[in-house]
C-alpha cells in the first residue's frame, strides 16, 4: 500500500516533469521568433509614426503584441497558477486611427509589453527552454552511454557537456554525468513557474501603480456615498416639508369642505380654491424637486438637448455646440450635466460675463465639455468653491476638471469624463 | 369636434376623455402609447390631437416627436402637447414651421377646465396656446436691460404675456376686466414699442410675438 503510494506519487512527478519539459519546449519555440517579431514589428511600425504609415499600422501591431502578452497571461495561470495583471486602458473604438495611436503610445501598459518582449526573447527563452534541457539532455546521455558514441565519436570525438566522449570508458563518464543531471530534473516544473514568474515581474501593472489606483478609488467611492446620501436627507427634507406637509393640508382642507357644504356653501368654495391652489403648489414643488433628481429633457432626450434647455433658461445669451453620436449611460449623462448645470450657475453668479459658450464632444472615449465665458476671470477650485465640488463627483466616474481663468478672463472649464457612447 | 388623445397614466387619461365629453368633444381614439398615436394620427384624421410628451414604449419624447411627424405630414394639424414640465426647447421645436394650430401647457392647467377646454379649441381653430411658465421663460431670459421691452407699460407688460400664451383681444379684455378697445390700443403700443408689424389676424399677432421673444440677442 504504502509503496503504492509513493511509486504513485513518483509517478505523477516523472508525469509533471515530462509535462513542464514540454511546455518548456513549446514555449522556448515560440517565445523567440514570437517576442523578435512582435518588437522588431512594433519598432518599424513606432518609426513609422511620423510619415503616417505607423498611425495605420501601429494599432494593429500593438494590439497583436496584446494578444501575445494576454495569450502569455493565460499560460501563466493554466500552467503555473502565477496571475500577470493586465492594466490597459481600453482602446478607442471608432476613433480614427492617429488619436487611436496617440491613445496606445500614451498608454504605459503599451511601453511595459515592448520592454517585456526584450526579456522575453532573451531571460525569456532560456528560462523557458531550461526544463526541457534537464529532461532531454540526460536522456541523450544515457544513449551516448549506452552505444550512440560509436557514430557519434567517428569524426574525432563527441562532447557531452564537459566531458570528451572518445570510447567507452568515457562514454560511461558521459552517462555518470547525465545521471547527475538527471537528479535535477524535478527541478523542470519550477523552472517553468521561475519564467512566468519573471514574465509577472516585467510584465505585470506595478504594485505602486495598483496602490495607487486603490487610494483613488476608495476617496471617490467614499465621496460618491457622501453625496448621495446628503442628496438623499435633501430630498427627504424637501420632501418632508414641501408637498407632503401640503398634502396633509388638502386633506384636512376638504375634510372642512365636506363638512360646510350644507352649513356654509359660500365658505366651502371659498375653501375649494384655496385647495386648487395648495395642488398647484405642491406640484410646482414636486417638479422642482424632479428637476433637481433627475430632470426629464435629460431623461427624455440625452445630455446634448438637456444643456441646451439648460441654457436657454439662463439669462445670459448662451452658445451650445453638440458633437455626440449617441448617448452614454445614464449615471454619467447626469454627473456630467449637473456639473454643466454647476458651472453654469458659477458663471452667471461671479463671473459677470455677458456671453456663454458650452462645448459639448465626445472623442477617445472620453466625454469632453468645455464652458467658456467672457466674465473677469480669476475662478480656481479651492477649499469651499463650487468648482472643487464639481471635482469631487467628477471623480467618482474618473473624470477630471481644469479651469484656466487668468485675472481678467476670460474663464474656460474642461470637464473630460471616460466613458463610451451608446 | 373630434379628439385624439394619448396619455399613457390610465387615471389621467380616463379624467381628460370625462372632461372633454363633458364639453361635447368626440373622442376619436384615446390611445396610451406612442405606435398607437402615430396610427390614430394618420388614420382617424382628427380635427386636433391632445398629446402627452411622454409616451411608451420608449418613455422619452416618443408623444412630442409624433406629433411633430405627423405635422410633418400634415401641416397645420393641430397638436396640443401637454408635459408635466415646459421647456422652451420644445416650445421652439413646436412653433418651428410657423403655422400655427400649436399647443404647450403645462398638465396641471387641466385644473381649470374651463381655459384648458379654451385652449382646446383655440388650438383647433389654427391658434395657439402657449403656457404661461413658457412665457415667463422667454421674458426672464431676455432680462431686465431688453430696451424695447423696458419701454413697455407694466399694464402692457400684462397684456404682452397673454397674447403670447395665444389669447385673443376680447379674452384679453376679460380677463383683465377691461373692455375690448382698450385692449386694441394696448397691443399697438406694444407692436409699435416692440417693432413688429401690426397684424390683425390674432394668430400671425402671437407667433410674431413669440417669434420676438425668443430671437437670440
Amino acid at each position: 500500500m504504502n509503496t503504492d503510494t509513493k511509486n504513485g506519487s513518483l509517478s505523477t512527478r516523472a508525469r509533471a516533469v515530462a509535462l513542464a519539459a514540454g511546455r518548456g519546449f513549446v514555449l522556448a519555440l515560440v517565445t523567440l521568433p514570437g517576442a523578435v517579431l512582435c518588437f522588431t514589428l512594433s519598432l518599424v511600425s513606432i518609426a513609422l509614426v511620423p510619415i503616417g504609415v505607423g498611425a495605420l499600422t501601429t494599432p494593429w501591431v500593438l494590439t497583436g503584441v496584446r494578444a501575445f502578452a494576454d495569450w502569455r497571461r493565460l499560460l501563466a495561470a493554466q500552467w503555473c497558477g502565477v496571475r500577470i495583471p493586465s492594466a490597459y486602458r481600453p482602446i478607442p473604438e471608432g476613433a480614427n486611427p492617429w488619436a487611436r495611436t496617440y491613445a496606445l503610445l500614451r498608454d504605459p501598459a503599451v511601453w511595459r509589453d515592448l520592454r517585456w518582449l526584450q526579456v522575453d526573447m532573451t531571460a525569456g527563452f532560456v528560462t523557458a527552454l531550461l526544463p526541457a534541457v534537464l529532461f532531454f539532455y540526460p536522456l541523450e546521455g544515457f544513449a551516448v552511454a549506452a552505444g550512440l558514441w560509436r557514430p557519434l565519436s567517428d569524426s574525432g570525438g563527441y562532447w557531452y557537456g564537459f566531458v570528451h566522449v572518445t570510447d567507452q570508458a568515457s562514454a560511461l563518464g558521459a552517462g555518470a554525468l547525465a545521471a547527475a543531471l538527471l537528479a535535477l530534473t524535478p527541478l523542470a516544473p519550477r523552472l517553468l513557474t521561475a519564467h512566468f514568474r519573471l514574465t509577472r515581474a516585467v510584465l505585470g501593472a506595478s504594485q505602486g501603480e495598483l496602490a495607487e489606483r486603490v487610494r483613488v478609488l476608495t476617496e471617490t467611492r467614499r465621496d460618491a456615498v457622501d453625496t448621495s446620501a446628503a442628496e438623499l436627507r435633501r430630498i427627504e427634507r424637501d420632501l418632508h416639508d414641501g408637498a407632503q406637509a401640503r398634502l396633509v393640508a388638502m386633506g384636512m382642507d376638504l375634510g372642512t369642505i365636506e363638512m360646510l357644504l350644507d352649513k356654509d356653501p359660500a365658505k366651502a368654495k371659498q375653501l375649494l380654491a384655496r385647495t386648487r391652489q395648495s395642488s398647484v403648489d405642491a406640484l410646482v414643488e414636486l417638479r422642482d424637486l424632479v428637476r433637481g433628481i433627475h430632470p426629464p429633457v435629460l431623461a427624455e432626450r440625452g445630455l446634448g438637448d438637456a444643456v441646451r434647455a439648460l441654457a436657454l433658461r439662463l439669462p445670459l445669451p448662451t452658445e451650445v455646440n453638440v458633437e455626440l453620436d449617441g448617448r452614454a449611460e445614464a449615471p454619467v449623462e447626469s454627473a456630467a450635466y449637473f456639473a454643466v448645470s454647476e458651472v453654469l450657475t458659477n458663471a452667471v453668479k461671479h463671473s459677470g460675463a455677458d456671453r456663454i459658450w458650452i462645448d459639448l464632444h465626445h472623442g477617445e472615449g472620453r466625454l469632453r465639455i468645455t464652458v467658456t465665458d467672457n466674465g473677469k476671470g480669476g475662478a480656481a477650485i479651492g477649499a469651499g468653491s463650487g468648482l472643487s465640488g464639481i471635482e469631487r463627483r467628477l471623480g467618482t466616474f474618473d473624470g477630471v476638471l481644469a479651469v484656466s481663468s487668468p485675472a481678467g478672463g476670460p474663464t474656460m472649464v474642461t470637464m473630460e469624463i471616460p466613458c463610451a457612447l451608446s | 369636434m373630434r379628439v385624439v388623445l394619448a396619455e399613457d397614466l390610465f387615471l389621467l387619461r380616463d379624467g381628460l376623455v370625462r372632461l372633454l365629453e363633458a364639453y361635447d368633444f368626440e373622442i376619436a381614439a384615446a390611445v396610451e402609447s406612442g405606435p398607437e398615436l402615430a396610427r390614430a394620427l394618420a388614420e382617424l384624421e382628427p380635427d386636433v390631437a391632445v398629446v402627452d410628451v411622454r409616451l411608451p414604449p420608449t418613455h422619452t419624447d416618443e408623444g412630442l416627436q409624433c406629433a411633430l411627424q405627423a405635422r410633418r405630414d400634415r401641416p397645420g394639424l393641430p397638436v396640443l402637447v401637454l408635459s408635466q414640465h415646459v421647456e422652451q426647447l420644445y416650445a421652439r421645436e413646436l412653433l418651428a414651421d410657423g403655422t400655427g394650430g400649436v399647443g404647450y401647457l403645462l398638465k396641471d392647467r387641466v385644473f381649470d377646465a374651463e381655459q384648458f377646454v379654451d385652449a382646446v379649441r383655440r388650438v383647433a381653430g389654427g391658434g395657439t396656446a402657449m403656457d404661461p411658465q413658457v412665457i415667463q421663460q422667454l421674458l426672464s431670459r431676455r432680462g431686465a436691460d431688453d430696451r424695447p421691452l423696458g419701454r413697455l407699460t407694466p399694464r402692457e407688460r400684462e397684456v404682452l404675456e397673454l397674447m403670447a400664451q395665444g389669447r385673443s383681444n376680447a379674452a384679453i379684455a376679460g380677463q383683465l376686466v377691461v373692455t375690448e378697445r382698450a385692449i386694441a390700443k394696448h397691443t399697438s403700443n406694444i407692436f409699435t414699442k416692440l417693432d413688429l408689424e401690426v397684424s390683425d389676424d390674432d394668430n400671425r399677432r402671437v407667433l410674431a410675438v413669440l417669434a420676438y421673444l425668443d430671437q437670440d440677442r
